[in-house]
């Protein structure tokens, strides 16, 4: 991927102020045509790496290089990239038409060549027909497709996105999540989207980095960090996760014996080298409930169920074990009949299989 | 509001006070006046309020309304100068670093604490033709000049004429504008603050550069505070009589001069009556467009002032 990465990251540090350190020397490459999402909560400095990407900061330390070349200190009118606001900053005293226009005027674009391009990508948004309106006689979602026609029509090589779903209602948020999904695929521009929602970032990105304080602890696919959360941190942060204290005890080949505190001692896949200091940690909807003790060899645990939370799509069992430890178990809602399920103060037994078991250190 | 409604005595306690005050002190004054705008001098003193429009006829013969027009132009370069002096001036305060801010706002500010007449005499000293401020610079530019010249064996500029600039409609705007930029300037600086700067930088992302997103971002949506600026540097400006006093020429009255020289010198109560409610008529009509210009309907992404 090395030759196919259109932004390069390269030691980046932003430094605010004197001595508020936001983005701490990091290094990421964005492939072309990626689908790509920062992800972290607020004040980790993804933001700031963003607009440092688009230009409107300049690093302290490190280089950004796009498409091959080092524009670290390029102004922003001046790199080919484009971004699509969280407040939209759609210029409310020009019609749609003219706010996607400003940016091919500015460039010098020939007259005759604006408007059908114009035409094009207010058809790609889907505001066909919209061109005369102003913007305040438009929906919040309608002034998003606007200024993402803007930033598209430019026909940048990246596009950014800041939080762009977060002024949007939950339905309409949901329903944009596809639609920049589908108009990613329809321009072939590398997306770079900035956002504190885990949902958003599975749901849309080839790639997620999740950064915290400024450094970025995972970089991998929604897939694998979901699954492969490679520390405390992610694992937290994306999903719910129930996690155990742990220390390791001993190698057996491709395994690794664990004692974990109030679960005693487990087996778990584990190759890599790890601390003897861990996390162990299993996902909710990884564990199965029992009346009896079930017969299998998996990780089995004795707990009273001590509180109920119905989702809709699934049912949260929060259960506390003889020895203290609160587990939350995830049950989905498969039929409406939902006999047998979980009463508060009832008696279970939950067991999970090894291989469901992370193993995190820091 | 509704809440003020629902205790009276605390309504009429804070409210009557400023009202009392304006009724006394400032709508029937106001209302002397334009009654004796419809009267006739009898006496020394008296005044019969007639009912007659004389007063008004006369306002509109070719001297006062020459005198009027004069008064508008000039409150109009006023207007026009400090809000081209005074809007890089709000631009600039906005986007200086924080700690700068209240101090560079202190220095819009600083000249309010001098008294205006004290203001206008210094100016005097700064314009005069001998020892004035602006012709010993003057002065001390063309003496270099004239050794820079010298060296390169060029011509003498010869002896350097001061600048005859006082008592002259020019020594007048040069007053005004000097005493009416902080008007122009804080209402700017208010609108521009709360200038969403998102607007800007999404103007750069898209290609432009500082002078376009200036004129075709920042200006336009500066708009409601430009047109307060102008308002509120033209509507006083128009009423200015100490700037033509002590720095115009014979020639250089203004239409508040005018009205002065009625009520003190010349001692007609009901002319002055009627220019002045005439001024005060078109000062109407400037609220009035100035409400229509930004009026809350298309522009409501642009903000209020």
């Amino acid at each position: 991927m090395s030759d196919d990465a259109i932004v390069r990251i390269e030691g980046v540090t932003k430094t605010f102020a004197g001595n508020v350190t936001v983005v701490d020397r990091v290094d990421l490459r964005v492939g072309r045509g990626e689908f790509f999402a920062l992800l972290g909560p607020s004040g980790c400095g993804k933001t700031t790496l963003l607009r440092m990407i688009a230009g409107f900061e300049l690093p302290t330390d490190g280089r950004i290089v796009i498409d091959g070349e080092d524009m670290s200190t390029t102004p922003p009118n001046q790199r080919p990239i484009n971004m699509v606001f969280q407040s939209y900053a759609v210029f409310p005293h020009m019609t749609v038409a003219k706010n996607v226009a400003y940016g091919l005027k500015v460039e010098g674009v020939a007259e005759a060549e604006i408007g059908p391009r114009v035409e094009e990508v207010l058809n790609l948004v889907k505001l066909k027909g919209y061109g005369a309106r102003l913007p305040n006689q438009l929906s919040g979602g309608q002034r998003q497709r606007v200024a993402l026609a803007r930033a598209l029509v430019k026909r940048p090589k990246v596009l950014l996105l800041d939080e762009p779903l977060s002024a949007l209602d939950a339905k309409l948020r949901e329903a944009m999540q596809l639609e920049l999904v589908r108009l990613q695929h329809a321009v072939g521009i590398t997306f770079i989207i900035v956002t504190h929602d885990q949902k958003e970032a599975l749901s849309m990105a080839d790639r997620i980095a999740v950064m915290e304080s400024g450094k970025i602890r995972q970089l991998d696919t929604p897939e694998r960090l979901y699954e492969y959360p490679s520390n405390r941190f992610v694992a937290d942060f994306i999903g719910k996760m129930n996690l155990f204290e742990g220390k390791v005890v001993t190698r057996e080949g491709a395994r690794l014996l664990v004692d974990v505190t109030g679960l005693g001692r487990i087996s778990v896949p584990h190759e890599d080298d790890i601390a003897v200091s861990i996390g162990v940690a299993v996902r909710p909807e990884k564990i199965s409930l029992y009346r009896a003790r079930p017969a299998d060899s998996a990780i089995t645990l004795q707990g009273i169920v001590t509180n109920l939370a119905y989702l809709g799509e699934s049912l949260q069992i929060f259960l506390e074990t003889e020895s203290g430890n609160q587990l939350i178990i995830s049950q989905t809602n498969v039929s409406r009949s939902g006999s047998g399920a979980p009463r508060k103060g009832e008696n279970l037994w939950c067991s999970w299989q090894a291989a469901d078991t992370l193993l995190l250190q820091d | 509001m509704e809440s003020w409604r629902r205790s009276p005595k605390t309504f009429l306690a804070l409210g009557l006070p400023p009202t009392a005050w304006l009724l006394l002190f400032f709508l029937i004054p106001i209302g002397i006046v334009w009654a004796f705008s419809f009267g006739e001098k009898v006496g020394i003193v008296d005044i019969d309020i007639t009912g007659t429009f004389a007063n008004y006829d006369r306002a509109f013969e070719a001297v006062y309304l020459q005198i009027m027009v004069k008064s508008l132009i000039m409150a109009g370069l006023t207007t026009l100068v400090c809000i081209a002096v005074g809007f890089p001036v709000a631009f600039l305060i906005t986007f200086a670093p924080a700690r700068w801010k209240p101090w560079l706002l202190l220095l819009i500010i600083l000249p309010f604490w001098t008294n205006l007449l004290i203001r206008t005499y210094a100016m005097i000293a700064v314009l005069r033709t001998n020892n004035g401020f602006l012709n010993m610079g003057l002065e001390a530019i063309w003496d270099a000049a004239d050794a820079v010249t010298g060296l390169f064996g060029l011509a003498a500029l010869g002896a350097f004429q001061p600048w005859d600039i006082l008592y002259s409609d020019a020594a007048v705007l040069i007053g005004m504008v000097y005493v009416f930029l902080p008007f122009a300037v804080l209402p700017l600086y208010s609108t521009l603050e709360r200038l969403d700067t998102n607007f800007l930088e999404a103007s750069l992302d898209l290609g432009a550069g500082h002078l376009k997103t200036f004129f075709s971002i920042v200006v336009p949506l500066a708009g409601p505070g430009i047109a307060s600026a102008v308002i509120i540097t033209f509507i006083p400006a128009l009423g200015s009589f100490l700037q033509p006093d002590l720095l115009g020429g014979t020639d250089s009255q203004l239409i508040a001069n005018v009205i002065e020289r009625q009520f003190l010198s010349a001692n007609d109560w009901p002319f002055g009556g009627a220019l002045s409610f005439l001024l005060m008529y078109i000062t109407f009509i400037a609220i009035a467009a100035r409400a229509f210009l930004t009026r809350p309907n298309e522009r409501r992404g642009s903000l209020p002032a």
